[in-house]
Formats: C-alpha cells, structure tokens, sequence
C-alpha cells in the first residue's frame, strides 16, 4: 500500500505526481497509518459479539451519507451486505433505534453529548465493551470525512 | 466530592470514565500490549484503559495520533495545536481544548491567544494567520464539515504552504476523532477543595 491507495486519497481523488502529491508524499507515513486505522476499527480480528464486519461498514456508510459524502458512503456501504438498509440516514429498523440515535447524535451534535446518552445504550443491553467500540466507529468517520473534505479543497485550490 | 467543568479552560481537569475502564490487573496479553505496560511502566490513565477496550483501534492509534501532531517539517507545532483547540471548541471537548491550550501556551510562551478564545470564542481578536487558520479548522470540525474555497484563499492569503495546510486539515481532523472519544466516553472533573 502507498499513500496513494488509501481510502481517504483515493475517495478525494490524489493522484501520484497530481496536485497536493508531493504535500501527501511528505505525510506518506500518516496516510499509511490512516488505512491501516480504518482497517483496525472497520474490520477488526475480534469484533465482539454486536459489531460484525458488516455492521461497522453500514455505521461507516450512514455517518458518511450524514455528512454529505456520497462517494464514501457507497464506498463502506459495498461491504455491509445484509446490514445495508441501516445505512440509510432515515432508517429506523425496531431493533437499533437506540444505536441509530446515538451514532446520529455524536456524529453531527458531538457538543450536546450527555451522559444520558452513554447511559441509553447501557439501558439499552449494551456492554462497555461495546459501547467503546461504537464510539471508535463513529470517531474515526468523523476524521476519514474531515481528511477527505480538507483534501478536495487543496485539489480545488490548485 | 468532585464536579463537571463546563467552561472552556487551561487548567487541566480529570478524566472521569462513564464506562467501566479494563481492569490492568485483568487485561489480556493483547490489551496490555497495546498500553505498553511493561515491568517498568505499569502507569496507564484511565482514558488509555477505557480504549483497551477495543485494543485493535488503540493500537493503530497512538502512533498516528503521535505522527500527525509531533512528525518534523510543515506545520508548527503551536498552528497543529491551534487545529486541535479549534475542533475541540466546536465540539465542545473541555478536556481535549484545556490539554491542548496549555500545550499552544507553552509553546509559544503566550497565553494570549488561548485567552482571548476562550473569552470571545469564534470572534476573538487573533492576528491574520492565527485567524485564517482558527476559522478554516473550526469550519472543517462542524458537522457537515463547512470549510469552503474562501477559507482556502484566506489560508493561501496568510502565507500558508501545502504542507502547512495538510497538516492543518489532519490536525483538526485527528480531534473530530479525539473528542469523540473523549467527550463522549467520559467527563472532565475537578475535585472540590474543603467541606
């Protein structure tokens, strides 16, 4: 893998030898270890007994729908096979409604953040355990999405 | 007796988990390597050991985290930390914005631009670089992220190289992260002196 085959440079269009490659050839080790951090939370060895492979790319793909990147949330949503539907931002199924709301919430009103809404998912059957493994979700979208967004602006910029 | 700081500060507090953080005595081989305890280092905050919880992530993560904040070349240390207080702000981390304020301070020998943020927020008085780069991360941190192309120019007006603006947008990137982790996982406390 280079820097150059990474999901956040891909997705926002670096290319070798293009604009902003010799700026991400300087930080090649970062973008290294940005793929190698989206692997490690999306598709974990041991994923505990909530979190399959498949779920995390649905998370992935509805916190990116949320922040208006289409490209990127098709990109997760290719590998959430039957959990796609929780993909769509205005899916509600029965059983996830309190996930839903919170990954909703901490991804787009990470202020209004409460331990109330730590304490939900606990009332809700959710184990510590997993609850940090849900915010680790959620926390690294939020920087894939930022990364991305910065990249295209220097793009747009040159 | 203890109680949640709420207001923006250089002070920094305690962390307070509002989850149960892995026990160092029953951490696995995994967990413990991934907190680098060794014979000689068995200190881990409470924070690291909530985040062994999902040892994969953790392990990943702190040299990444080390890497976009501390690697040579481009940007300032005290600019990288600026994007680190201006995600933390928007996101409402006290504990991340008090730990990287205090760092912004020591570094550049000045409290004034941390001050001044945390008495007028996003109006405080700051020069023309700080606040080009202030306004382009804090921009970036809301959600959806709403830097644009004139807070691009701004940037490229202050002086600023590609290298200097990538690490910028990884540096306040990395903290839409961090506070969610931080801010969201558990509290910043201060204990009460006295009866």
């Amino acid at each position: 893998m280079s820097a150059f085959e990474t999901t956040v440079t891909e997705v926002a269009g670096v290319r070798r030898g293009g604009v902003a490659a010799a700026a991400v050839e300087h930080r090649a080790g970062i973008f290294e270890m940005t793929q190698a951090a989206e692997d490690a939370v999306l598709r974990p060895k041991v994923t505990g007994a909530v979190f399959s492979h498949e779920l995390r790319a649905a998370l992935a793909a509805r916190i990116a729908r949320l922040s208006g990147d289409d490209v990127l949330a098709d990109r997760h949503l290719a590998r959430a096979g039957a959990q796609a539907p929780l993909a769509d931002p205005s899916s509600r199924d029965d059983g996830a409604v309190p996930m839903l709301a919170f990954v909703d919430k901490v991804a787009n009103t990470t202020r209004d953040i409460t331990i109330e809404d730590t304490s939900s998912l606990r009332s809700a059957g959710m184990a510590d355990a997993d609850i940090v493994r849900l915010c680790g979700i959620i926390a690294f979208m939020s920087y894939q999405i930022r990364v991305i967004a910065g990249l295209r602006l220097l793009l747009a910029d040159a | 007796m203890s109680r949640v700081v709420h207001r923006f500060t250089r002070k920094v507090p305690k962390w307070r988990p509002r989850v149960v953080p892995v026990k160092l005595e029953e951490a696995t081989e995994a967990q413990l390597d991934a907190l680098k305890v060794t014979p000689s280092n068995t200190k881990v905050s409470d924070y690291v050991l909530t985040l062994a919880h999902d040892v994969q992530s953790l392990k990943v993560r702190s040299p990444l985290f080390n890497a976009i904040l501390y690697d040579p070349g481009g940007m300032s240390r005290a600019e990288r930390e600026l994007g680190a207080i201006a995600a933390s702000m928007v996101n409402r981390c006290v504990y991340c914005a008090a730990v990287h304020a205090d760092r912004h301070a020591k570094l550049e020998k000045d409290t004034s631009v941390t001050d001044a943020l945390f008495a007028d927020g996003a109006d405080a008085e700051l020069g023309p670089r700080d606040r080009a780069i202030f306004d382009f991360a804090r921009k970036l941190s809301e959600a959806p992220p709403a830097a644009g192309p004139e807070d691009m120019t701004a940037l490229r007006d202050a002086g600023l190289s590609d290298e200097e603006i990538l690490d910028l947008i990884l540096s306040s990137a990395l903290f839409g992260w961090a506070n969610r982790l931080m801010h969201v996982l558990g509290d910043p406390v201060r204990e009460e002196v006295g009866a």
